[in-house]
């Protein structure tokens, strides 16, 4: 059904759209980032996806050249008819930055702060891109793939060092390990 | 009826001082429960009438800590909240004990990530484990006796000279 806002879109903005795909009645569409904030625009207004559901990014490191390192979902849907479509855009590593949607959607702002405290994306245009979840002085990105799996940055001085799990194997790719942790054995 | 039918004939007790003090200590232990997880539906259900905490003198939980002596630390401790315990923790008047409610509480459990503390014993000391995830409620009154042992076994100024109730750091 909603497999016609993937050929509204594509018509739209023949230029915008890298790829599409379809699968079990879910519709993706993958644009370019600078044309994000254009699309968005008119999904919502042409295409009647009025409900913002979620926005979030994934990390493909170490993926293939010419492909950037982060992508940004969206999830939309339509009140009216219940449809729903997936809308992404690629991030470089060097420069993590796109168009934010909170003058689409107020909700976008905390989704958009989360996304930017967990993997470093800044969302241009947007009010307040204070950390959500996490507290101030927290340095990094935690969920990104090369964030060390087992470093640790308490408030607090400890009363003993933390000690995790001992590494296994496979550990060493991606996510690397802090060195300057202490493995429990 | 109860002790002073039994007391009739010879209307006085002679006693140590520690045992006595540890002895009205240990059945009036007023709780703090510091509650952040799903942890706290087991504490709930020990509390209540079911199991009924009150039968072993825990009765009363105190919402502010300054009231309290006995903190159940319930349920998954972050970073974040690291501070925020520490300061519930010091708050409270000695002496005080402290009981991980928890696999959480006591190691982290299965959260090894950047977010959680790996056990709330490393923000402040720690007096008994209760394992489980979560821990049924006779694990917890389990708990709650074997911190009631402890504190009748303990010096009189235990909590003045022990190194583990020192000022934190």
């Amino acid at each position: 059904m909603s497999k016609e806002h993937l050929d509204k879109i594509v018509a739209q903005f023949p230029e915008a759209v890298v790829e599409t795909h379809s699968l079990c009645g879910d519709h993706t569409a993958l644009v370019r980032r600078d044309k994000w904030l254009e699309v968005m625009s008119f999904v919502r207004d042409e295409l009647g996806l009025d409900h913002f559901i979620d926005l979030t990014a994934v990390d493909y490191l170490g993926r293939e050249q010419g492909k950037d390192r982060f992508e940004v979902v969206v999830h939309l849907r339509s009140s009216q008819s219940g449809e729903r479509l997936r809308l992404k855009a690629r991030v470089p590593e060097n420069n993590p930055a796109i168009d934010t949607l909170c003058g689409l959607w107020q909700g976008a702002n905390w989704f958009e702060r989360e996304c930017h405290e967990m993997y470093g994306i800044k969302f241009k245009g947007h009010p307040d891109l204070r950390p959500l979840l996490l507290y101030p002085e927290f340095k990094g990105y935690p969920l990104r793939k090369d964030y060390p799996i087992d470093r640790r940055q308490p408030r607090v001085a400890l009363l003993a060092p933390e000690t995790g799990r001992s590494p296994r194997p496979g550990d060493e790719t991606p996510h690397g390990h802090d060195p300057g942790f202490k493995a429990d054995k | 009826m109860g002790l002073e039918t039994k007391l009739k004939s010879v209307p006085w007790l002679a006693t140590k001082a520690e045992f006595f003090i540890n002895w009205a200590r240990k059945y009036s232990l007023f709780q703090y429960p510091f509650v952040t997880a799903c942890c706290g539906m087991e504490f709930m259900s020990a509390a209540c009438s079911h199991y009924d905490i009150a039968r072993f003198g825990a009765e009363f939980p105190r919402f502010t800590p300054r009231q309290a002596d006995f903190l159940l630390v319930v349920g998954t401790i972050s970073h974040k909240q690291a501070p925020i315990l520490r300061t519930v923790y010091e708050q409270m008047c000695a002496p005080k004990w402290v009981v991980a409610f928890g696999a959480c509480a006591s190691t982290g459990g299965f959260y090894d990530n950047y977010a959680t503390v790996q056990g709330c014993d490393k923000v402040i000391p720690v007096d008994v484990y209760i394992p489980g995830c979560p821990p049924r409620p006779e694990m917890v009154l389990d708990g709650l006796m074997k911190l009631m042992d402890k504190i009748q076994g303990e010096k009189l100024d235990e909590h003045e000279v022990s190194p583990k109730y020192r000022m934190l750091p």
